[in-house]
C-alpha cells in the first residue's frame, strides 16, 4: 500500500469514526435544557462535527494532492518494518491474550523469551535473566510494593504460598 | 521578593528531605538514560513511569517526574554527539555541530560543553521561573469559568498557528483528544455518555494515562523499531581530568549564545505547542546569525552544540510555569505531569500556590537541586552512558513493552485499558506516519473534562449566549489571540498557493 492509499483510507475511517460519536453523542439532549445549560450531548456532537469537518478537508486536500503524503508513492509500510513492527504487535496480542487465561506472569515470561531469544537473537545468558529477572521485578514493584495485584487468572493458586510469605 | 525567597527557601528545604533527595537522584539518573536513548525522549519516560510514583507521596512522585524531564534533556545530547541520532527530539538541532565534533574526534568537547550549557541553561530559566510564577499565579485567580476555557482554547490554537504540521489534522488530533475525555460518567448531569458497544469498561472513561502510554510507550516503541533497523556506530570518547579542564575553559566561546538560548528556550518553552524542539531549533539559529564566524556552523562550532543545549532545557523548565500557574501544560511532558497532579488528588491552578504551597515551592526546589545533580552525573559518567548506548534496541523495547502493559493496567486495574492502550498505541503509530500531530491529542484528553466544565459554566451564568467570552478582557484577548494564531497560518497558504506542486 503506498502513503497515498493510505492517507486516502485512513482519512475516510476518521470520517466513519467521526460519524458514529455525532450519533452515538445525539442519545444525550445535543440541544439547550432549560436551567441546566448546554445538554450532556452537546460538547461531544459539536467536537465530533469538528473532527468530521477536519476530516472531510482532509479528504479534500488529498483530492487536490495538497498534502505533501497524498503526492507520495512511497511504500506506506516497508516489508522490512511490516515484519519487525508486525511481529511486536502480534506478541503483544498475544501476551494480553494469554494474560486472560493463564495470568500475567506466565504470559510476561513466554512474551520475552519469544522476543529476546527469536526477535532480538540474543545468548541465553541474557534472556533467562531477562525473562526471569522482568517478571520478579514487576511482581515485586506492583504486588508488594504498590500493592496493586495484577491479574493472574489460572494461576492464582501458584502465588498463594508468596502471599503468606508477603502479605 | 522577600516573599519568595522565603518560599523558596522553604521549597529546597523540602527537596531535601531524605526522600526527596533520593527520588530526585534516581530521577536524574532514569532521566539521563531516556534522554540519551533513541526513542526515548522525557515525554515517553514520564508517561511509562507515571504509574510506579503512585509508590511514594504526590510531592517526592512530581519532583522524581521532573528530575526525569530535566535529565532527558541533558541526556538527549549524549546521543546526539556520539551516534549522530538525536536521543530526542528535543536534541536533533545539537546534531548539527556535535556530530562534525565527534567525527572530528572532538567528541569530549561537545559532551562537556552540551553540559555546562544545559546547566546554565537550567539555572538560568528556573530563576526566570521563580520570579515570574508567583505574580502570574496571583493574576490568574482572578479567572472564572470564561478565562479559563478561553486560555484553553488558546492553548489548543497555539498548535494549530504554531505547530507546523498539517492543519486539518491537527484539528482532528485536538477534538478526538476532547471527544475521548467526554467518555464515561458525564461531570454535570451524571449520566452514562458514549459507552460505546455497551462495554462496561467505557464507564469508568479513558484515562489520560492509557492514550499517553499507548501513544508514547507502544506507538514510539513500534516507531522506533522501524527507524532503528540499521546499525549505528558509536564515536570513543575519552575523558581524563586534565582535559575536562582544558574543555570547560572554553566555554568563553559559547557563553554568550547559551546566554540568549537560555532566555530565549524559556519564553518558547512556555507555549503549549512550542517547547524544547523548536525553541533548540530557534536557538541554534539566534546563534548562527549572531556569531562572528557564521560559516563555521555545521561543520563543528562548538557554539553550535551549546546553543540548543541552553534552549532545550530552559524550554522544560518554561513548559512548567503555565502548567503550574495557570493549570495549562506547556508541553505534551507537562501534559502528563497535569494529569498526575488530578489522580493524585491536587487541582492545578492559580490556587496550588496558596492551597498546596509545599508542593508547589518544593517543586521549584527541586528543580534547582536536579539542575545541579544532572550535571554532576552527566560529567562523570558520560563514558557509562556511552556504553548504554550500544545496548541493542531489542532488549530494550520488550521490557518498554512489558512496563507499558503493567503500567496502563495500574491506574484503574482493568483489562479494557489494557486493551485500549494497545489499540491506540497502533492507530498512534499508523497516524504518525502519515503526520497527524499526536501531541495535541494528549494535552487535550487531559484538559478535556476541565474544558468542557469551564464551557458548560460559562453558557449556564450566560444563558447560552456566546458573546460572553467576548465582554470580559482577559477571554476576549485570548479568544482574538486565538482566532489570529489559527487565520495567520490559513492566509498564508491562501495568499501562495501550493507551490510545492513544481
Amino acid at each position: 500500500m503506498t502513503v497515498r492509499t493510505a492517507e486516502l483510507v485512513v482519512a475516510i475511517v476518521t470520517v466513519l469514526i467521526s460519524l458514529a460519536i455525532m450519533w452515538k453523542s445525539t442519545e444525550l439532549s445535543i440541544g439547550w435544557v432549560p436551567r441546566k445549560g448546554p445538554g450532556s450531548g452537546a460538547w461531544p456532537f459539536w467536537l465530533a462535527t469538528g473532527m468530521l469537518l477536519a476530516s472531510i478537508a482532509t479528504l479534500v486536500r488529498w483530492f487536490l494532492k495538497a498534502t505533501p503524503e497524498s503526492r507520495s508513492d512511497e511504500v506506506y509500510i516497508s516489508r522490512t518494518a511490516v515484519y519487525v513492527v508486525g511481529i511486536s504487535v502480534a506478541a503483544l496480542l498475544f501476551l494480553l491474550i494469554a494474560t486472560h487465561f493463564v495470568g500475567i506472569y506466565i504470559s510476561l515470561v513466554l512474551f520475552l523469551f519469544f522476543y529476546l531469544r527469536f526477535v532480538g537473537r540474543h545468548g541465553w545468558v541474557t534472556t533467562l535473566s531477562l525473562t526471569i529477572g522482568v517478571p520478579v521485578f514487576i511482581f515485586c514493584l506492583f504486588e508488594w510494593a504498590l500493592t496493586i495485584p495484577l491479574p493472574k487468572a489460572l494461576s492464582e493458586p501458584l502465588f498463594y504460598p508468596i502471599y503468606d510469605l508477603i502479605y | 521578593m522577600d516573599s519568595i525567597l522565603i518560599a523558596l527557601g522553604g521549597g529546597l528545604l523540602e527537596a531535601f528531605q531524605p526522600l526527596n533527595l533520593t527520588m530526585i537522584f534516581i530521577g536524574c539518573v532514569v532521566g539521563l538514560f531516556i534522554g540519551a536513548m533513541p526513542g526515548l525522549g522525557s515525554v515517553n519516560g514520564v508517561a511509562i513511569l507515571l504509574p510506579i510514583t503512585f509508590l511514594v507521596p504526590p510531592n517526592a512522585a512530581i519532583m522524581f517526574l521532573a528530575a526525569i524531564y530535566y535529565g532527558a534533556m541533558y541526556g538527549g545530547a549524549i546521543s546526539s554527539i556520539t551516534l549522530g541520532i538525536p536521543g530526542a527530539s528535543t536534541a536533533v538541532a545539537t546534531v548539527f555541530d556535535g556530530r562534525p565534533l565527534a567525527t572530528a574526534g572532538k567528541a569530549d568537547q561537545a559532551l562537556t560543553a552540551a553540559a555546562i550549557a544545559s546547566f546554565i541553561g537550567g539555572t538560568v530559566s528556573v530563576i526566570l521561573f521563580t520570579l515570574f510564577a508567583p505574580p502570574l499565579a496571583e493574576f490568574a485567580l482572578k479567572f472564572g469559568p470564561a478565562e479559563e476555557f478561553a486560555l484553553m482554547v488558546l492553548a489548543f490554537a497555539t498548535f494549530i498557528g504554531l505547530g507546523g504540521d498539517d492543519i486539518p489534522k491537527t484539528i482532528f488530533s485536538i477534538l478526538i483528544g476532547l471527544v475521548l475525555a467526554t467518555i464515561g460518567l458525564d461531570i454535570i448531569s451524571g449520566r452514562p455518555r458514549l459507552i460505546f458497544f455497551d462495554i462496561t469498561g467505557f464507564m469508568h472513561g479513558v484515562n489520560f494515562l492509557v492514550l499517553a502510554i499507548g501513544i508514547y510507550g507502544i506507538g514510539e516503541m513500534l516507531w522506533t523499531l522501524e527507524q532503528t533497523e540499521g546499525n549505528v556506530i558509536v564515536h570513543n570518547v575519552r575523558m581524563t581530568w586534565r582535559s575536562f579542564l582544558r574543555n570547560l575553559r572554553q566555554i568563553k566561546f559559547y557563553f554568550k549564545a547559551t546566554i540568549l538560548g537560555s532566555v530565549l528556550g524559556y519564553f518558547v518553552g512556555t507555549l503549549p505547542a512550542a517547547g524544547a524542539t523548536p525553541a533548540s531549533l530557534m536557538s541554534y539559529g539566534l546563534a548562527k546569525t549572531f556569531s562572528k564566524d557564521p560559516d563555521s556552523f555545521g561543520k563543528g562550532n562548538i557554539a553550535g552544540v551549546a546553543a540548543p543545549e541552553s534552549a532545550n532545557n530552559a524550554a522544560s523548565t518554561g513548559s512548567m510555569l503555565p502548567m503550574i500557574t495557570l493549570g495549562i501544560p506547556g508541553s505534551p511532558t507537562t501534559a502528563i505531569l497535569l494529569g498526575g497532579m488530578i489522580i493524585w488528588g491536587l487541582r492545578p491552578g492559580p490556587l496550588l500556590f496558596t492551597e498546596h504551597p509545599d508542593f508547589v515551592w518544593g517543586l521549584i526546589g527541586s528543580l534547582y537541586v536536579a539542575n545541579f545533580f544532572t550535571v554532576l552525573i552527566n560529567l562523570a559518567f558520560i563514558p557509562l552512558f556511552v556504553r548504554v548506548l550500544t545496548m541493542p534496541f531489542t532488549i530494550l523495547a520488550p521490557i518498554i513493552f512489558v512496563l507499558c502493559v503493567v503500567g496502563g493496567f495500574a491506574p484503574t486495574q482493568t483489562m479494557h485499558d489494557v486493551w485500549l492502550m494497545l489499540l491506540f498505541g497502533v492507530a498512534g503509530y499508523l497516524l504518525r506516519k502519515l503526520n497527524y500531530p499526536v501531541a495535541p491529542a494528549v494535552l487535550a484528553i487531559v484538559l478535556g473534562p476541565l474544558a468542557e466544565q469551564s464551557f458548560r459554566q460559562s453558557m449556564l451564568s450566560s444563558h447560552g449566549d456566546f458573546m460572553f467570552f467576548f465582554q470580559r478582557p482577559i477571554s476576549a484577548t485570548c479568544i482574538a489571540l486565538a482566532a489570529a494564531l489559527v487565520l495567520y497560518p490559513v492566509l498564508r497558504s491562501l495568499r501562495k498557493p501550493v507551490k510545492a506542486e513544481a
